[in-house]
């Protein structure tokens, strides 16, 4: 058995409604892991970029390409090619503060990991910090020590890298 | 452009694509839709006595015609209850469209809209999604043409499958004006491309030099209209044939190519040839679990090719060496005449007299014993009785089962059958619908008592519609493929399984104002299907078999094909 990697898809879809409930219900019928799925506008208007993250091995991934493209809203399917496209993913840190130590030091790592403080109070700083996964994953192990007082995490959004692009003639 | 109502859009846009029937049921939220059904001319509407049935007997007159079937129901339950027959056209990629009503998007009472839970309102959209190949609710009156001309489209192109139009009941009856089109407008659907000549090229290499030839036929044959193209490729190869269940009626069973099916109840002689193959051509299958039985053994000693229209289906369940994604028929043409460049005629090939050796040796045809009624002796007297187009259909279960190994398919789209979803219940209301799609053809139920009682009351469509079909029962007073299993897997624990002698289907026909015939000999039964077949009304022959006889061969589950059991 072939060992499973994280792959990332990027998939264009008609921007309308069912589409991502239609994605979606396919992973779930198929039994396959969505790490993580992105959705948001494209260039064009009508058009709805998916980014999605999968655990898979190759035939799985195999499969979760051909399925996803025989959706009849998807318009292209790519897999990204490993170490040749960039990936970011935004997440907000709440993290309690018990001291002005605690705030300085978290103030420090933040000002590292090239963060942004968005909010503050006087047992509280909210970071928000954009990175490939591991990245924050490095952070968010960080925060952790001081205390994650609530975490969300957007999940991957990835394009290729160069000027190779999709579109999608009218 | 003129000016009417979404129900007359809807109508006007079926007549545009040729549809000439309508199954179904009405309902509240469908009825500005049957209210204009009132004026049309055009189109019949047979009504069915439950919407699964509607289903079923569309996908009855796809299968039976090539063409897509239609079904309409009202919202919530009988739109749910569209659910097993929209299920059913999806497994066995049949081209059907199913029609609901559903609540208001807005109107007077805002309680009773789109998402309120109102009276029988179902999320028919969500339900369906993972069984349809796509849906649509129209919005406005103005779009129902374009979408009726795209699911016509999706439905019958590329792999066939089910399109549901959800229609609100508002959009129905409010009137605007309508443009209609022919064309379809969906730029993210993929028609098939052509074949790759580069695949076609090895394919035939593979095929010209092999010594020991098999071709795998399966339904995506049928659909794609290639049996002509499989008998010229299978001549010029001299190459045995088997089809899957799905397939049978690709390639005529009566030629002396061919093995019959293969999978847990194959032929025994297609079982074992496929695992002494060297090459494999498979075609238009997704090389299921009930074909295949073990996914590691199935031709192992084959290096594989496979043709399929859907991309998804290479490599999915069996790992082939070429694969070649379109149009069967177009795919064997080309195959044919790169085949024939090659092909060097020789001396009959040694894999030509095993495959005849091994035929005669196992073949179940060959064994039967006339006098007993048993289902080998009655389907076997079936097939001489029932003209070469006759149209057979069956429920499932070993009546399915006894009817893919002893009923010759000479003719594709002559064997119906629920195959991938295994739907008791559907045989008779698909005969109903071929019967309406081929009204100058003979169509048989070949049924079993549990699976019949299933769709009974359809009895009633076919007497009030004129619809007269012939219905077999083997009636064994048991579930009995399950009770198969119980006595073979489940030492004997049988449970839940008997049926007993209720209802007498002789009076239950009767009941119905069918005709209803029991025999109780082949001589019998052969009087009472000729008496069936110039009868101008439904005929059920109920015919007592022994409730302990089992469908062999066999293969148990895990186990590869030629692993049968059974003495056959």
């Amino acid at each position: 058995m072939e060992s499973e990697k994280t792959k990332v898809i990027s998939v264009l879809v008609e921007n309308k409604p069912g589409v991502l409930h239609s994605v979606a219900n396919l992973f779930r019928r198929r039994n396959f892991n969505i790490e993580s799925i992105t959705v948001g506008a494209t260039q064009q208007q009508d058009i709805a970029r998916m980014t999605i993250t999968v655990n898979a091995d190759e035939k799985t991934l195999d499969q979760v390409v051909k399925q996803v493209a025989k959706q009849i809203d998807t318009l292209t399917v790519e897999e990204l090619e490993q170490g040749n496209f960039v990936m970011r993913e935004l997440a907000l840190i709440k993290v309690k503060i018990t001291s002005s130590k605690e705030r300085s030091d978290v103030i420090n790592f933040v000002n590292v990991f090239r963060g942004r403080i968005i909010d503050v109070s006087t047992d509280s700083i909210t970071v928000e910090i954009t990175g490939g996964p591991d990245k924050i994953d490095a952070f968010l192990n960080l925060m952790i020590t001081f205390g994650v007082l609530e975490l969300a995490r957007t999940g991957i959004t990835a394009l290729s890298r160069g000027a190779k692009s999709i579109r999608i003639d009218e | 452009m003129p000016k009417m109502s979404g129900a007359q859009a809807l109508l006007e846009s079926l007549e545009r694509q040729n549809v000439d029937t309508i199954f179904g049921i009405l309902g509240g939220a469908i009825l500005p839709v049957y209210d204009a059904l009132y004026d049309n001319k055009k189109i019949r509407h047979v009504l069915a006595r439950h919407e699964q049935c509607a289903a079923h007997e569309a996908e009855g007159y796809a299968r039976a015609s090539g063409r897509a079937g239609v079904c309409l129901a009202t919202s919530g339950p009988g739109a749910t209850n569209l659910v097993t027959g929209i299920a059913n056209a999806y497994l066995d990629s049949s081209p059907i469209i199913a029609i609901t009503g559903q609540i208001p998007t807005c109107g007077v009472n805002s309680s009773y809209m789109i998402g309120r839970d109102a009276f029988q309102e179902a999320d028919i959209m969500g339900i369906t999604t993972a069984i349809t190949k796509y849906n649509y609710q129209p919005r406005t009156v103005s779009e129902i043409p374009q979408i009726v001309t795209n699911a016509f489209h999706i439905a019958t192109t590329g792999r066939p499958g089910p399109v549901l139009i959800d229609l609100p009941k508002n959009v129905q009856s409010n009137i605007d004006q309508v443009k209609f089109t022919d064309k379809h407008n969906i730029r993210s659907y993929k028609t098939p491309q052509p074949p790759d000549p580069i695949k076609v090229n090895q394919a035939a290499n593979l095929l010209a030099k092999a010594e020991r030839p098999i071709l795998l036929i399966g339904g995506g044959a049928i659909a794609a209209g290639a049996s002509d193209e499989i008998i010229k490729i299978s001549d010029l190869l001299m190459a045995p044939v088997t089809t899957t269940f799905m397939g049978k009626g690709a390639f005529p069973e009566n030629h002396p190519l061919s093995l019959g099916s293969i999978g847990m109840h194959g032929n025994p002689a297609a079982n074992r040839l496929i695992s002494e193959a060297d090459v494999l051509l498979a075609i238009g299958t997704r090389l299921s679990d009930r074909a295949t039985t073990n996914l590691d053994t199935f031709a192992k000693d084959a290096q594989k090719i496979q043709i399929d229209i859907d991309a998804a289906e290479i490599n999915k369940n069996i790992e082939v060496d070429i694969a070649i994604v379109a149009d069967a028929k177009v795919s064997l043409k080309m195959l044919l005449t790169a085949i024939s460049e090659k092909l060097k005629k020789g001396e009959g090939k040694a894999w030509t007299k095993r495959a005849k050796e091994v035929k005669e040796q196992l073949s179940p045809l060959l064994k039967e014993n006339p006098h007993d009624l048993v289902p080998k002796a009655l389907l076997s007297e079936l097939r001489k009785l029932l003209p070469q187009n006759g149209i057979i259909t069956t429920e499932v279960g070993q009546n399915q089962m006894w009817s893919a190994l002893y009923m010759q398919a000479l003719q594709p789209r002559t064997f119906i059958s629920s195959g991938g979803l295994g739907t008791m219940g559907f045989g008779f209301p698909a005969a109903i619908g071929a019967k309406v799609a081929c009204p100058d053809r003979m169509v048989v139920d070949i049924a079993g008592d549990g699976s019949f009682i299933m769709s009974e009351q359809e009895l009633a469509c076919s007497v009030m519609e004129d619809i007269p079909v012939i219905v077999i029962v083997l009636n064994n007073s048991v579930l009995g493929m399950v009770a198969q299993w119980q006595r073979t897997l489940y030492d004997r624990r049988y449970n839940a399984i008997n049926l007993g002698k209720t209802p007498d289907f002789v009076k239950l026909a009767e009941a119905y104002g069918a005709q209803g015939i029991r025999v109780d000999s082949i001589d019998k039964f052969k009087n009472a299907v000729k008496t069936a077949m110039s009868s101008k009304v439904t005929t059920v022959i109920d015919v007592p078999i022994g409730s302990e006889t089992d469908v062999v061969p066999f293969v148990p589950p895990g186990y590869g094909l030629p692993q049968q059991r059974g003495d056959y």
